[in-house]
């Protein structure tokens, strides 16, 4: 508990203290807003709510969450500070949990900047506090969800480009699970169960239905243990590397 | 007094080991990286671990410090194997990775305060112990400077500081004074050799030198195996050299002196030196390293031959670490 917490704070600290950071938050808030006016047309619609804030995060997080995750890992490997990381007294799981807290935490603040367009809905009209406090949480458990996956990729590999490619390639896969270039990749072949269960794997689904302001337990209890299993599984990776 | 197997391997003083190392090996696909490597050190010994590039060295550290799972065998720290207890045997290392790697964009005093509270170390206590080791180590100039922006000398002392920042029973510096200014050096050694008394400390190192400057105890490694376990006295006697005498004798009586020195029953071999102001330096190396500067001496006399700087030679090192590290052929 302790040590997650020591490397929480250094990861959280190390973000900051590169133009990282910087340049992340920009950048998301930039095309966050770019494509909720001009793609979304927020304002044509003449509704006071997110929704075409919200429906562009899986499509921004697709190549924005793999870019936080890539240097998880795979930098540490390559300057060679995993070494001295790993022969500190930390177990593996808690440097695993310490540094996709850091990172998710990260990724909370980014969203957080975001709550001008809220402002600016209010001020415009009288939206629904709840969709859009739930759309919110949606989006952070999808953004955790992507984390976990980026995170994953970056411990199987020294080279962050690889981990960027991997994590973007994997993320896609989840999210459009649902959709026609994954299922048609099944049907035909594969009985209709497993299509049903390969299509409720889709980030989308799980998101949309947050976005409409309900908290399912179902969609919550998905993205946590899609978080979980990576995790895991990251944890598994760390572990194999000592006995290469 | 080769150890191997996987009895139980005994410190130099005979005392309670702090690091214990049972056969440990590491193969890499079908590379033999360390094979069957076994030692202990006990509190007080300085262990000198030499070793070609290659040989082992900091693989066998990597096992030892369990960042690297061993194919087979053991390493024990201060009781606690350090697979099966890993945070136990971690919290009692202070370890230097070869090349003394840290957070690059991290301030050094930023990256002593995450190592101190990784390993449990808070508050007032914190802080005092940072600024004893900062001070011990002369880091005070750069504290605030992130590490990638430091030289050389300083990324390698900010490692050393983290190693022992703790205050450790048990100290693995691999490599610890390379990249150091001669000077820098020094100051290290010094410092390894204040700690010794308190902990047991394992150095790896290719400075010869520095084997014999700090080391209570040397063991050499090629090819993955131990090929000597010894003081740095008693390697030195091994070499070919010891106790071997220098004489230097004008010419032309040195191919005399010469003929009559091989003539006698303790001498091995006679090298001759280049002519030097008309006088040559023989090299005579005794049987068995026995002392015979006494006979060479004698010998010189009894046929009247005038003869000046005669010395024993010690015993080189670098003699005995090639004859060890080279392949048999």
């Amino acid at each position: 508990m302790r040590t997650t917490w020591v490397v929480f704070r250094r990861e959280l600290g190390s973000y900051f203290a590169t133009p990282v950071a910087y340049v992340f938050i920009v950048i998301f808030l930039a095309l966050a807003g770019a494509l909720t006016f001009f793609l979304g047309n927020f304002f044509d619609r003449g509704q006071a709510d997110l929704q075409p804030f919200f429906m562009f995060h899986p499509w921004l997080y697709l190549f924005l969450i793999p870019a936080i995750a890539m240097r998880m890992w795979a930098e540490e490997r390559k300057t060679g500070t995993i070494e001295l990381f790993l022969t500190l007294p930390v177990s593996i799981p808690a440097a695993v949990i310490g540094k996709f807290l850091a990172a998710w935490a990260f990724c909370g603040i980014a969203l957080a900047l975001t709550f001008p367009i809220w402002l600016t809905v209010r001020w415009l009209g009288r939206p629904d506090d709840g969709v859009i406090l739930a759309s919110y949480v949606g989006s952070f458990l999808m953004a955790g969800a992507f984390l976990a996956i980026g995170a994953c990729m970056s411990a199987m590999t020294r080279n962050q480009v690889i981990a960027f490619v991997l994590g973007a390639v994997v993320c896609f896969l989840f999210t459009v699970s649902g959709s026609p270039i994954v299922i048609s990749f099944f049907s035909g072949w594969a009985p209709q169960p497993v299509i049903d269960t390969i299509a409720s794997f889709s980030f989308l689904t799980h998101f949309s239905a947050i976005v409409r302001g309900v908290i399912d337990l179902r969609d919550v209890i998905y993205f946590g243990s899609a978080i979980a299993l990576f995790l895991f599984a990251n944890v598994v990776l760390v572990d194999l590397a000592k006995s290469r | 007094m080769v150890e191997q197997g996987s009895a139980a391997p005994a410190t130099q003083s005979g005392g309670e080991a702090m690091i214990s190392l049972r056969g440990l090996t590491k193969h890499f696909g079908a590379i033999v990286a360390v094979d069957d490597v076994s030692f202990a050190v006990g509190r007080g010994e300085v262990l000198g671990f030499l070793g070609p590039n290659g040989a082992g060295k900091s693989t066998t550290m990597k096992m030892a410090t369990g960042f690297l799972a061993p194919t087979a065998g053991t390493a024990t720290i201060c009781g606690f194997e350090i697979q099966d207890r890993p945070i136990d045997a971690k919290r009692h290392v202070g370890y230097l990775p070869e090349g003394a790697p840290a957070y690059p964009d991290m301030t050094a005093g930023g990256f002593l305060d995450f190592c101190a509270s990784v390993r449990g170390i808070s508050g007032g206590e914190k802080k005092r112990r940072i600024a004893a080791i900062v001070d011990r180590i002369e880091l005070g100039e750069v504290l605030h400077q992130p590490i990638e922006t430091l030289s050389k000398g300083f990324k390698r002392r900010v490692g050393l500081a983290q190693a022992l920042v703790h205050d450790p029973d048990v100290l693995i510096l691999d490599e610890p004074t390379d990249g150091l200014d001669p000077n820098q050096k020094h100051e290290v050694r010094a410092l390894i050799q204040e700690l010794s008394a308190s902990k047991a400390i394992i150095i790896s190192t290719h400075i010869l030198e520095e084997v014999h400057a700090v080391c209570s105890r040397a063991i050499v490694i090629a090819r993955g195996r131990i090929v000597a376990d010894d003081t740095p006295h008693g390697l030195e006697a091994r070499s070919r050299h010891y106790n071997a005498v220098a004489v230097t004798i004008p010419t032309p009586m040195h191919d005399a002196a010469r003929t009559e020195l091989l003539r006698h029953p303790k001498v091995a071999a006679v090298e001759v030196g280049p002519l030097v102001n008309g006088a040559v330096t023989l090299l005579v190396i005794p049987k068995n390293g026995v002392d015979i500067v006494g006979d060479v001496g004698g010998t010189l006399r009894a046929r009247q031959w005038p003869f000046d700087q005669i010395r024993v030679e010690q015993g080189r090192l670098d003699d005995v670490f090639r004859i060890l590290t080279l392949p048999q052929v």
